[in-house]
């Protein structure tokens, strides 16, 4: 048992720390160090410039998706080199927010399922960050059910006529690029119904409104599609194949570990140093003490598992459905930590405002952004649901609508 | 990096886990439960043969000499077969107080004896209730002799010497703690077995009387060295706490599997699933703070007392709400003597307070995280 890199991992990482070293935006980095869950600010920055910039630089030394072969404007890196470029891209890898889904879900998406010639032509400016990609998987009508879809895409010549609504759809505001799950036959049992496409988000009939979430902010949008054309060259995957397609997407987005969640520990530790109660200070307080142990094992638990599927990855073993309990716990555990920090401030914890507020109002940002964090890329009860079928051998829930064509299951709310 | 055990480790683990399948099925556990024996002396004799009861005792004393991540092993898998021995008393609290403070002699007369499975040892600290504290210790030590109570005593009635926390000095400083050995069976210490909510190990009140006694590490140490004995204890008692939360866990699974109600297996309803996936993260947080203890154990690491903490809280937590929900799962027939759940839940909630309550430990951590932060 140890902690130290390989040979050919310390040359790595020491290739890495001194690049980053060379040409890291330092300018924002104690910003980006102190910005937690639901606040990224840069003061007198655009971040989306910040953020494409960064990744710009990146490609061109040959530091972007390090995974991805050469050809399509990766590295062909290792897994574990991956993790460790995290671990010295440090508080710059927040940068990398925007481009999450195009790098985690879209292109390997594309990888396994796009002809040789758009591969070549579309992933290495997603590499880049000069084009970003979104995911329109989601639906009023299928969230955690994402088989419930109901985008219509309907073969006309060589082209699909797709019209429909997507919805939670995270960065289609900025987005060049999207890949689309849509229904093709609803005659059929919901999961043998689907096809999956990409599409040029500026396409006419394509419409974008953005979503005002808990917190304030819009991350997540509306997508009408109203008469949009889809050439079939921009199919991925066979006519009703899109759901095997779509479970390509998702596992990819297991494989990002070693990313560090957030769960506000650090941030909630350093705030009861210094925070003064009227008794003395908070971290002498035998309750807030009581508090704090009990989030400080749970973070590093986290820290500590994820360091055990680093080892599983640097002996070449892949990451299985074990590492759903990182976002199990990281978020609902930010949810409390924002609520318990509120709580320490009393009265005033109810301020918002970065002057009024402690600490600038962080825990205030995390509190109202928390809630989406146990909901987005797969509820609580869903990563419980993964745990307990494929880690623990438990038996699927009873789905009475397996068997049933789609256009017999009975549809209401959202 | 390899945050993970060795092949060869593993090797042992398996060794060890195969050992207990067979001489230690729930079956001879409740021999223990039921009073018939004060330990399962056969299973301690061939825990001796093994080489388990020595595994990190060096080879000069008569041990495996193999180390503490062995070691942690071991203790796992003593936890998941509930093992009705006084395992962690002689082998995480005496025989580590031995090596850390014995002289030369000390450690020739008793730890080949551990190793050997002749002697069973434990550590005197408590008196009563109350956490780990220098202010709690009254027992008094003069002219090489002890007079006090301790209780409770793990394993003290079964045990054949005892390391004992004495006060020998009044300044109210830490330093007023000394630590002595005392060979039990040389007459001066009354023992008596205690009622206690884990029969599968034994607790004991202990009465000292003019009992004689040799110091164990130099006067006024006793405190610094308690320290590092409980830590040691603690990442590897928390093992046995994983071993039992995997084996809890293990239990409600196969049951929920097993067991049919409204026509599908229970483990088919989400809300039992959901119980058994919080098992799984619980028991999970708990085995990778564990492995970071086992590290710092190993390596004698300057993060060991914060690593020890981490392990031992998350470790209790997991232990009793594995063990808890076993029994949730499981329903009516959980809460019978006849099914084993209890047996589990008894010693989590017996080793969530062996070396000082959650509730000290949590203060320990927060005092050790401030530390380092200051550092």
């Amino acid at each position: 048992m140890n902690f130290d890199d390989t040979p050919q991992e310390a040359a790595f990482r020491a290739e890495a720390r001194a690049w980053i070293q060379a040409n890291a935006p330092k300018q924002y980095e104690e910003e980006l160090r102190k910005s937690s869950l639901g606040r990224t600010v840069l003061k007198g920055a655009n971040i989306l410039e910040v953020a494409k910039a960064w990744q710009k630089k990146k490609a061109d030394a040959g530091w972007a998706c390090l995974h991805w072969p050469k050809e399509y404007g990766g590295r062909g890196a290792s897994p574990i080199e991956r993790v460790i470029w995290q671990q010295e891209e440090g508080p710059f890898g927040k940068l990398s927010g925007m481009f999450i889904i195009g790098h985690g879900m879209c292109g390997p998406t594309m990888m396994a399922f796009a002809g040789e010639e758009q591969k070549r032509k579309y992933l290495p400016p997603l590499a880049s960050g000069e084009k970003v990609w979104c995911q329109l998987f989601s639906e009023p009508a299928g969230g955690s059910d994402v088989a419930g879809l109901r985008t219509r895409a309907e073969k006309k010549g060589d082209d699909w006529i797709i019209n429909g609504q997507k919805i939670w759809t995270s960065g289609a505001h900025y987005s060049d690029y999207g890949i689309l799950l849509t229904r093709t036959d609803p005659t059929v049992p919901k999961h043998k119904g689907l096809t999956m496409f990409f599409l040029d988000m500026k396409s006419p009939g394509v419409e974008v409104r953005p979503i005002k979430q808990a917190s304030g902010q819009s991350d997540f949008n509306e997508v009408y599609f109203t008469d949009v054309v889809i050439p079939d060259s921009q199919r991925l995957g066979a006519v009703n194949d899109g759901w095997n397609v779509s479970l390509t997407t998702l596992m990819n987005e297991r494989m990002s570990i070693g990313a560090g969640v957030s769960t506000g520990f650090p941030e909630l530790f350093d705030f009861c140093n210094s925070l003064m109660l009227e008794e003395g200070p908070a971290i002498e307080d035998r309750s807030v003490r009581s508090r704090l142990a009990n989030y400080a094992v749970k973070a590093s638990g986290l820290r500590y598992t994820s360091m055990r599927a680093i080892s599983a990855l640097s002996k070449g073993e892949r990451p299985g459905p074990e590492n759903s309990i990182g976002k199990l716990v990281a978020g609902s555990m930010v949810q409390e930590v924002a609520m318990y920090a509120l709580d320490l401030q009393g009265a005033a914890g109810v301020l918002s405002g970065p002057e009024d507020a402690e600490v600038a109002g962080k825990f205030q940002a995390m509190l109202l952004r928390a809630p989406g964090t146990r909901v987005e890329g797969g509820t609580d009860e869903i990563m419980r649901n993964i745990i307990a079928e494929r880690v623990l051998g438990l038996p699927g829930d009873i789905r009475v609508d397996k068997d049933v064509p789609f256009n017999q299951i009975p549809t209401k709310g959202r | 990096m390899n945050f993970d055990f060795s092949d060869e480790q593993k090797q042992m683990r398996d060794a060890a886990r195969k050992f207990l399948a067979e001489k230690c099925p729930p079956k001879a556990v409740r021999e223990v439960l039921d009073g018939k024996a004060p330990y399962d002396k056969a299973l301690w004799k061939g825990l001796a043969e093994m080489g388990f009861l020595g595994v990190a005792i060096p080879e000069e004393f008569g041990g495996a000499g193999a180390g503490h991540l062995e070691l942690c092993v071991i203790a796992e898998e003593m936890g998941r077969a509930n093992a009705p021995v006084p395992f962690s008393s002689t082998v995480y609290l005496a025989a580590e107080a031995l090596l850390l403070a014995g002289s030369g002699a000390q450690k020739q007369k008793w730890l080949p004896k551990i190793a050997s499975g002749e002697a069973i040892g434990t550590l005197a600290l408590f008196e009563g209730k109350g956490n780990p504290s220098p202010k709690a210790i009254k027992l008094q030590a003069s002219g090489g002799t002890l007079n006090g109570v301790k209780k409770p005593v793990p394993d003290g009635a079964i045990a054949d010497f005892a390391v004992v926390a004495a006060r020998t000095g009044s300044t109210g400083r830490d330093s007023d703690i000394s630590l002595f050995l005392v060979d039990l069976k040389a007459g001066g210490v009354e023992t008596k077995s205690l009622t206690n909510v884990d029969p599968t190990r034994g607790q004991a009140e202990l009465t000292f009387k003019n009992a004689k006694a040799e110091p164990l590490g130099a006067a006024g140490d006793g405190w610094s060295i308690l320290t590092q004995v409980l830590d040691r204890a603690a990442v590897l008692l928390a093992f046995e706490q994983v071993g039992g939360s995997d084996r809890a866990l293990e239990m409600g699974r196969d049951y929920a599997l097993d067991r049919i109600a409204f026509g599908r297996p229970i483990g088919s309803f989400q809300a039992v699933k959901h119980i058994l996936a919080d098992m799984y993260v619980s028991a999970t947080l708990a085995r990778s703070n564990c492995y970071y203890g086992a590290w710092a154990l190993s390596t004698n690491a300057s993060e060991l007392p914060e690593a020890a903490a981490a392990a031992r809280i998350s470790a209790t937590q997991a232990f009793q709400h594995c063990s808890k929900n076993n029994i949730q799962v499981h329903g009516g027939m959980g809460f019978t003597w006849e099914f084993d759940c209890h047996m589990y839940y008894r010693r989590a909630n017996a080793t969530a307070l062996t070396l000082g309550s959650l509730s000290y430990w949590e203060d320990q951590l927060i005092d050790r995280m401030r530390k380092k932060n200051a550092a």
